[in-house]
């Protein structure tokens, strides 16, 4: 296939798959802001904004106040805001055009069709009570797109290009995420969290769709190192590091099969991937859990170019 | 069903009310239809199109946003018996088309026998010096030609413009069958129609059959060369390509490589047997020709005239439909047959000729005059429907540079019925056949585009500028 078209399919499942990060990130802010007074809401908005890198952007447009509206419709649809996820939906469909002869007509349709949706619910500024229909699109855009892959696409270089694209900007999300929150929430280490804080942690889970899933496994028990573990190490959940590495590393090895060849891009992998069922919480936390997550998120944008490079996405 | 305006054939009705042979299934079906399904389907139809995203971008208007070309659900019905003798028509026009161009850049046999003037050459941007002496794989100048017809009787099609460049629309041709099977699919099972559905498939066969000499046996690699995705006819590159099982490339997707054009693929360069490029020549080899464009190959120029791939259409066939040579047409159809022509010409003034100029100017309300080189109904004057202000200003334009038009009268072009809100009316259609062109022969499918003016009354079917467009059947025998 093109060069030009891996890297298409590529942004196009990056670009689905980070807004919809970013709508659940909305969600657990809007949660969280709804059940606190008006200063702590407006530091839980602001926590969003730096989350996502969009603090320059916003406070030259609103200054250094947070309110929610104004956070909202920054990121779902501001014109100024070039990550907004109405420009990142624009940009998925504008790739899939691109690519239109890689996909099949179902996955096109779903991104089309998802992008006519939003594009209609977001001509006009969202009011909190339209922001959850707004939110639900985005993710069912995104889920509906996926299932059509899933359920018509080859298992092909296309598939495991388009695989490829959503494990790196997934990892890269849920890394983000716990990166600032982490940052945020807990000044030191050892200490251990008061009821507000188990809401605090239990809004995080919410922003990656994991706090069904943790207290399943952990019997209703919230403290930051489970909470980490969960989102780093535990393989079972679809938006940890390790279940999004133990992917590439199956789509990656899927592309050295097709093409007869490994590239400089499996050996990094490789080494990541290695960290993930070497390390312990324990040793992550000894390291400096801030530390540990920068470093990953730089592997991770390393791999993400290497491939670009190895696979010959541009000239 | 409606009522015919008097001056125009009207193709489902004859005079009298009553229903032509070619539309009597269609009509005996649509009788007995409940009165408002087809316009419930209509909205159905314009939702399905939104999203298959099968939408064009209108030229010079690249932030506007994408539009449908609006689709008429009433078919043109064209019967068997038409069909053979249009087809038997298109196939000695394109025939003659091909070596009319081989005869320009080989030795001009026609400019030598006196038959057609040598000045229609000199200064014409459509004739490419770099292509003189050199013949291009299998001989193929046209591989895909789309004739647009039009209809003012019973028996009446005459061409109005041979399409020898790149011409678009055959998405359309197929994705409006795909929705009228979809929408009406009993009704297909009342009538039978002719397939068109292999279109890409014989296409790609027929591009594959012109390989270059570089591909040397092995199975042909064939690649779409589209200017990208704000092209207008965007949908219908990656539709073509899609549809054939071919690479749908860019100008920065390619390069010279070993006396090759190479793609960039995920595995490294590889090289192209068979371009079917939808970029204009002026833009095809900044090297040979416009040195800023980014849209085509650096050297391709030289790759071709060396063998080392197929360019379709080749450079330089937009010559065979200059308009001043269409007015040659019959000349050069006999000349390259030894045949009367099957398919008339619409009467042309050719303006730079002193005694036509003289009549255009007496006659100028009741012409439409084109320009030489324009095209989609740009530049052009409608007599009959322009203001005696209007027609002052194009007199003017007219004097100052008359070779630059030519002028035909105002037919009457047939009418089809569309679905309007107050039921069936008729409008003018035209029909443009789809014609490949390969070593081993011609081949229609059988229909093709019919556009459609919608606004009552309007010759103008040009999509830019209103028009729709319908699915056109040809019947089985």
């Amino acid at each position: 296939m093109l060069g030009r078209s891996a890297n298409g399919i590529f942004w196009l499942f990056r670009y689905l798959e980070r807004a919809e990060n970013i709508s659940r990130l909305i969600e657990a802010g809007f949660r969280m802001a709804l059940t606190r007074d008006a200063s702590d809401a407006s530091d839980e908005w602001r926590s969003l904004i730096v989350t996502l890198g969009l603090r320059p952007g916003y406070e030259t447009r609103y200054g250094t106040e947070y309110t929610g509206a104004h956070v909202f419709n920054y990121i779902l649809r501001d014109k100024d805001n070039a990550g907004s996820v109405l420009n990142m939906t624009e940009m998925a469909r504008t790739n899939a055009r691109m690519v239109r002869g890689g996909i099949t007509r179902e996955v096109w349709e779903s991104v089309n069709d998802g992008w006519m949706r939003l594009k209609e619910a977001l001509a006009r500024p969202v009011s909190e009570t339209r922001l959850g229909d707004v939110l639900d699109l985005v993710r069912r855009q995104s889920t509906q797109v996926r299932g059509a892959m899933e359920g018509t696409m080859l298992r092909n270089e296309i598939y495991n290009f388009a695989r490829l694209g959503s494990f790196i900007e997934r990892a890269d999300n849920t890394a983000r995420i716990l990166d600032v929150k982490y940052y945020v929430l807990l000044p030191s280490v050892s200490y251990v969290g008061s009821s507000l804080d188990n809401v605090q942690w239990e809004n995080v889970l919410r922003s990656v769709a994991g706090e069904r899933a943790y207290r399943w496994l952990n019997a209703g028990r919230m403290d930051p190192r489970g909470i980490a573990e969960f989102l780093i190490l535990d393989g079972r959940f679809p938006r940890s590091l390790a279940f999004c590495y133990s992917k590439l590393r199956s789509n990656l090895a899927s592309l050295a099969r097709e093409y007869g060849t490994e590239m400089h891009c499996h050996e990094i992998l490789r080494d990541a991937d290695c960290q993930f069922h070497q390390i312990t919480i324990d040793a992550i936390f000894e390291q400096g859990l801030h530390e540990f997550i920068g470093t990953f998120i730089r592997n991770n944008t390393a791999l993400a170019m290497q491939v670009q490079r190895d696979y010959r996405f541009i000239d | 069903m409606t009522t015919n305006s008097p001056s125009s054939y009207d193709e489902m009705l004859n005079a009298d009310g009553s229903v032509r042979s070619a539309y009597a299934g269609y009509c005996n079906w649509y009788d007995e239809q409940p009165p408002d399904l087809l316009r419930r389907k209509g909205s159905e139809a314009e939702a399905f199109f939104r999203r298959t995203g099968i939408t064009f971008n209108v030229y010079g208007n690249e932030d506007a946003e994408e539009r449908l070309i609006p689709f008429d659900m009433v078919p043109r019905i064209i019967t068997a018996q038409q069909w053979r003798k249009l087809s038997r028509g298109i196939e000695q026009r394109v025939r003659a088309l091909n070596a009319f161009l081989h005869d320009l850049y080989h030795r001009q046999e026609i400019v030598r026998s006196g038959r057609m003037p040598a000045r229609l050459l000199r200064n014409n941007e459509a004739f490419l010096p770099e292509m003189v002496g050199f013949t291009p794989p299998g001989g193929v100048y046209t591989h895909i030609v789309g004739i647009d017809l039009v209809r003012t009787g019973e028996d009446d099609f005459m061409v109005l413009e041979d399409n020898a460049r790149t011409p678009s629309g055959v998405s359309y041709m197929l994705e409006n069958r795909e929705t009228m099977m979809a929408m009406f699919p009993e009704l297909f099972t009342r009538v039978r129609v002719r397939e068109v559905s292999d279109y890409p498939r014989r296409l790609a066969r027929s591009l594959a059959a012109s390989s270059p000499p570089a591909c040397d046996g092995k199975k042909p690699v064939v690649a779409v060369l589209t200017p990208g995705i704000y092209n207008s006819a965007y949908f219908e590159h990656a539709f073509l390509a899609d549809q054939m099982g071919a690479e749908l490339v860019e100008g920065s997707d390619l390069r010279v490589e070993n006396g090759r054009i190479a793609m960039r693929t995920t595995c490294g360069y590889e090289p192209i047997d068979v371009l079917y490029r939808r970029v204009d020549d002026e833009y095809l080899d900044p090297l040979s020709f416009n040195p800023s464009s980014v849209l085509g190959v650096p050297g391709i120029m030289d790759v071709y005239r060396a063998g080392g791939i197929t360019i379709a259409n080749a450079p330089g066939t937009g010559i065979a439909d200059d308009k001043a040579i269409y007015s040659f047409m019959p000349e050069i159809v006999e000349f390259y047959t030894g045949e009367k022509p099957i398919l008339q010409n619409v009467p042309t003034w050719r303006c730079a000729e002193p005694e036509s100029l003289k009549y255009v100017l007496d006659n100028l309300a009741e012409l439409v005059v084109k320009e030489v080189h324009g095209s989609g109904g740009y530049g052009m004057l409608i007599g009959p429907t322009s203001s005696r202000k209007e027609l002052a200003a194009f007199e003017t334009k007219l004097r100052a540079k008359p070779e630059n038009y030519i002028a035909q009268p105002t037919l009457s072009l047939s009418t089809v019925p569309i679905l309007t809100k107050a039921g069936l009316a008729p409008r003018h259609v035209d029909l443009r056949p789809f014609v490949l062109v390969s070593p081993n022969g011609v081949d229609i499918t059988p229909g093709g585009l019919t556009r459609v003016a919608l606004k009552k009354g309007s010759l103008v079917v040009n999509s830019s500028q209103g028009g729709g467009t319908k699915d056109s059947w040809v019947l089985d025998d």
